[in-house]
């Protein structure tokens, strides 16, 4: 694992932290817009690694918006 | 050159009466109607008759002393003075009698017997009031004391302003010049104790340096101290503004000499945008006097627009293009073409290489709004991708996003103005007496007037206390604890009944708002379950939250300790939340406002300068706005978000990213955790640097195109007001050419066609874009002075307050705000917490003001450490300590104080001898990537001398400074 990935695991946490606090089912919505909304293609690909191969690190609430977060094209 | 005309400029004599009621008179036979409250002086100015004044101005309260403005009223005894007399209905006024005539005289006699008559060679020769007061009195001899003429009887009696006696005694009422001060001098000789100076410093700086030492023959301007260096002066300069005569006189003015034309233009400093009169002599800049109707500054200034200018004529300025090949090269001059062709192809061939998405560009805010368009339009347009970011990044991105989300705009509410009308004032994360100390002015004005003040500072700032201010709460918080503070301050509003229930149901989301009370009522978020975290007593946030939300008219202002944290946003909603609760929008006087960093960071982030929107706050997604954009430019917009700063480093570490256009902006330096900025910068193949000076990123890069200062080029500001501000020309580029022409050269190498021969068409571009701006144009910015956006058909004049009706979301939208503790924590070794700021004298990095005589009040960066905190580690006042984070560590002189509570430390960022980024970390805003500049924990140790990061830092600059000597 780099420094770079702990560094977008701990913004993806950062990200599901605020969103925590929100009702039941804005949480994993939000979560993936912001994501979608802010985050380079190439961020998104480097988290979607992380997803695939286990999530080690990851917030649960990640993992649950994963499906809504757009996976980059190529 | 198409200079701007200034409106009339006329002294008016006292300040304009804002009564609803008018009042019609007579003055010399003609009829006047004015509001009731002006004076006799201003309602005659009203009709073009300039009553003689000498103490009168009127950016100040009337004082009545000089006894030159007496009138004579039908019906009134006596010669009163116009200045002092208000008007009243049907009064019958006379300024020019038989009588008035010989007092009038009577009185200049007695001002000149006192006054050298050295006007020939007088600074003020030629704009001196009391010459000009001389001659509109008839003024013909002087009857006291030794008339000048050669030959005349010796009639010696005492002045001031002779240093001795014809017996060559020395004279003990004279006082040598006070020279203390870089930037202007202090001639007491030339003083007629018209207190002009004084009431400057009072009325409008709200200093109060000044005073009258002494009573009838010793009264004298005092500044309490040795000299005006070593005084509580702030080099604002509005005593020399005021001063009618050649007392205070700015220094250039005595080294070049009066100037013969001014030009309206706006300061290239902080977010405050206050216009300026550029005054000239050819394209030489005599002095910046601060211009009565600029809407931001109403006439004010402080040190850095005023006087500390310099840095535009700096030796250290690069006026030719560089280029290397590697950056352990020494720099080589070329021509522009050579250049621009260089920097060209390594773009081109990083995008063949590593793809269209491996490079991108810094737009700076520093720059004006046309250039730093261009700038984003080079990466969407030219390099087709959206990498472009701004230093907002590192600022006040959160605040882009916080009141984005819960109002629906990317900006402040309010105009300047509406503090003149506030009850409350709650500043937050803000020190505005040393970052936009003009508006702490008129702030300050409106606190003598009574308001009440609540501070949330970790440190107790200049802002918290002063001459006849003192907040009614000062917060000192725990850094990084802002969330649980305005959450607790929300909890008490809610949960003790303060809200303003009508203006929710009217304005806001109802169901939101009833979710977000279920939220914040939580008895987790009262204030006395948040002080062991916050270090603030629970009763004070409770006295804060109810004087907030019943004390009248509440604004908010805030600044970088708001939004440098790892919940910057989640601060700036609790703002948000806070205004709307209680009602606080949508009117004068109340608001949420953030307080700007740099001169146009606002304007650039409306220029579309984040990766993730373009011009006008409107996110790359949407594919209408893409088909705007995709219409004028002709090219098709990527619809994914780019990187923004922080990960284009991490990009750049990592080997996807290579190239980049850094305009204006010294990341090396303002962005954190400096040795990641460096090791990302020194990755690159092409780092293309556009700057005035070599700046600390220009050590990284391989091409240097020089800048151009706001003088040398036309645009626009944006400043915290949403205020759009002309920039105007008023001498040559130096290099040759204005930055937007830069970028135009830049783009054009790569292949655009761009064709602008003036901002104004690409102000044009901006406006049929931009809904926000589609009614700005140069003529109507000249026509009102200035706009504040939104400008369209529906405010054709701009608009000074957003949300009257209605937000522009439509309803205003509580969000929930947690509290999340940063991941930067204390520890055993790295026990204290840093946080970082900035100081009255000093800009940012420091490479403007630097190059200015404003290193007279700050030198060096220090540590400000609480004397407990010193005494644990053997630290006496001034030693050299170091100062380590987990990112590194530097070294720098200590200041023992209380203004910081134990466990605390501060320092400012403004020299790179310092390096204090070397110690900030990686950690960031969680929506925005803002840096957490403003807490790291950090260790204090005694120390030697500088680090060996220092060191080396200093051996790896003065390498890559190299310039080549040119080629005969």
């Amino acid at each position: 694992m780099t420094a770079q990935d702990d560094k977008l695991i701990r913004m993806a946490n950062q990200i599901a932290a605020f969103m925590a606090s929100k009702p039941e089912a804005e949480q994993a919505p939000g979560l993936a817009a912001h994501i979608n909304d802010f985050w380079e293609p190439r961020m998104r690909r480097q988290l979607f690694a992380r997803i695939d191969s286990g999530a080690v690190g990851l917030a649960p609430l990640v993992m649950r918006a994963a499906p809504l977060i757009r996976r980059p094209a190529d | 050159m198409k200079d701007f005309i200034l409106p009339p400029d006329r002294d008016m004599g006292t300040p304009a009466s804002r009564s609803p009621t008018m009042v019609t008179l007579e003055i010399d036979g003609f009829s006047v109607t004015v509001p009731e409250g002006t004076s006799l002086m201003r309602a005659a100015a009203e009709i073009g008759i300039a009553v003689p004044k000498l103490c009168a101005t009127d950016t100040l309260e009337a004082f009545g002393s000089c006894r030159l403005c007496l009138v004579e009223i039908e019906g009134r005894p006596g010669t009163p003075a116009s200045c002092t007399t208000p008007v009243a209905p049907g009064l019958r006024v006379y300024t020019q009698t038989a009588t008035l005539k010989q007092l009038r005289r009577g009185v200049m006699e007695l001002y000149i017997s006192d006054h050298p008559l050295d006007c020939l060679t007088c600074a003020a020769n030629g704009d001196c009031e009391l010459q000009d007061m001389a001659g509109a009195v008839g003024l013909r001899e002087v009857r006291y004391g030794t008339p000048p003429e050669a030959g005349a009887e010796v009639n010696e009696i005492a002045t001031h302003f002779r240093a001795r006696n014809t017996g060559g005694e020395a004279n003990p009422d004279w006082r040598p010049k006070d020279q203390s001060n870089p930037y202007f001098t202090y001639d007491p000789s030339k003083c007629i104790v018209c207190n002009r100076c004084v009431r400057a410093c009072e009325e409008v700086q709200g200093t109060f340096a000044l005073t009258i030492d002494g009573r009838g023959w010793d009264s004298r301007v005092s500044t309490g101290a040795a000299d005006f260096l070593s005084s509580d002066c702030v080099s604002c300069g509005a005593c020399v503004q005021a001063c009618p005569t050649a007392t205070l006189t700015e220094n250039t003015v005595i080294e070049i000499g009066t100037p013969e034309r001014s030009v309206v233009t706006t300061c290239a400093y902080c977010g405050v945008g206050c216009q300026f009169k550029a005054e000239m002599r050819g394209d030489e800049l005599v002095r910046m006097v601060p211009w009565k109707h600029g809407k931001a500054n109403r006439g004010h200034s402080c040190v850095k627009g005023r006087f500390a200018w310099g840095y535009a004529t700096h030796r250290d300025r690069i006026l030719h293009p560089m280029i290397r090949e590697r950056i352990t090269d020494p720099w080589r001059e070329v021509s522009w073409p050579e250049a621009l062709t260089f920097a060209a192809d390594r773009m081109r061939g990083i995008q063949a290489r590593y793809g269209r998405q491996s490079v991108g560009v810094i737009t700076s805010s520093r720059c004006t709004n046309e250039e730093t368009y261009l700038v984003q339009k080079l990466a969407r347009a030219v390099f087709l991708n959206n990498n472009t970011d701004t230093c907002a990044r590192v600022c006040h991105s959160p605040t882009g996003y916080g009141l984005g989300q819960t109002y629906g705009t990317s900006a402040g509410t309010q105009d300047f103005d509406s503090v003149e009308q506030c009850d409350v004032a709650l500043v937050i994360g803000a020190n505005p007496h040393a970052g936009h100390p003009v508006f702490a002015s008129r702030l300050k004005k409106r606190l003598r007037q009574g308001a009440r003040l609540i501070v949330i500072d970790p440190r107790r700032t200049e802002s918290v206390e002063g001459p006849h201010y003192k907040a009614a709460h000062h917060l000192a918080l725990r850094p990084g604890t802002n969330v649980a503070v305005v959450s607790a301050m929300a909890h008490v509003i809610v949960t003790e009944g303060l809200v303003n229930e009508a203006f929710i149901r009217a304005r806001c989301d109802w169901d939101e708002y009833q979710e977000y009370v279920e939220f914040i009522a939580d008895p987790r978020h009262a204030p006395e379950a948040v002080e062991g975290v916050t270090g603030v007593a629970a009763d004070q946030i409770r006295a804060a939250a109810r004087l907030y939300a019943t004390g009248g008219n509440a604004a908010i202002y805030y600044g970088l300790g708001v939004t440098e944290h790892s919940q910057g946003s989640t601060t700036v909603i609790a703002i948000a939340n806070l205004a709307m609760l209680t009602g606080n929008i949508g009117r004068p006087g109340v608001g949420v406002n953030p307080l700007r960093g740099q001169n146009n960071v606002q304007g650039s982030c409306d220029m579309g300068s984040f990766p993730h929107e373009l011009p006008g706050y409107r996110h790359v997604k949407n594919p209408e706005v893409r088909a705007i954009f995709e219409a004028a430019w002709g090219v098709p917009i990527d619809p994914e978000p780019g990187l923004r700063i922080p990960n284009m480093l991490d990009a750049a570490v990592e080997g996807t990213f290579r190239g980049l256009y850094c305009q204006g902006e010294d990341i090396l330096q303002s962005d954190p955790d400096t040795k990641h900025v460096a090791a990302a910068l020194a990755a690159m193949d092409c780092v293309i640097v556009h700057d005035l000076f070599l700046n600390e990123t220009a050590n990284y890069a391989h091409v240097f195109l020089p800048g151009s200062s706001f003088l040398e080029k036309d645009g626009t500001f944006t400043n915290a007001e949403r205020r759009i501000n002309r920039v105007r020309r008023v001498m040559a580029p130096k290099a040759g050419h204005a930055d937007w022409e830069v970028t135009q050269m830049l783009a054009n190498a790569m292949g655009a066609e761009w064709a602008y021969t003036h901002p104004s068409q690409i102000m044009a571009e901006i406006a049929a874009t931009t809904p926000s701006f589609a009614g700005v144009t140069y003529d109507r910015l000249d026509q009102l002075g200035s706009i504040q956006w939104p400008c369209n058909d529906d405010a054709p004049e701009g608009t000074p307050l957003m949300h009257v009706e209605g937000f522009v979301r439509g309803r205003g939208r509580f969000i929930r705000t947690e509290y999340v503790a940063t991941d930067e924590r204390t520890g055993p070794r790295y026990p204290l917490l840093l946080t970082t700021g900035r100081i009255l004298s000093q800009y940012n990095v420091g490479a403007q003001t630097r190059r200015t005589a404003n290193v007279a009040w700050h030198a060096e960066d220090v540590l400000e450490i609480h004397p407990h905190d010193a005494e644990t580690r053997g630290i006496r006042h001034g030693d050299w300590v170091r100062l380590a984070s987990r990112s590194g560590e530097t070294t720098l002189r200590a200041d023992l104080t209380d203004r910081v509570a134990p466990g605390v430390v501060y320092t400012t960022f403004h020299h790179p001898e310092t390096q204090a980024n070397v110690i900030t970390t990686d950690h960031s805003d969680w929506a925005t990537n803002c840096p957490e500049y403003k807490v790291t924990a950090v260790q204090v140790s005694p120390s030697n001398g500088p680090s060996d990061w220092q060191k080396s830092y200093q051996a790896q600059s003065d390498q890559a400074r190299r310039i080549l000597p040119a080629a005969e």
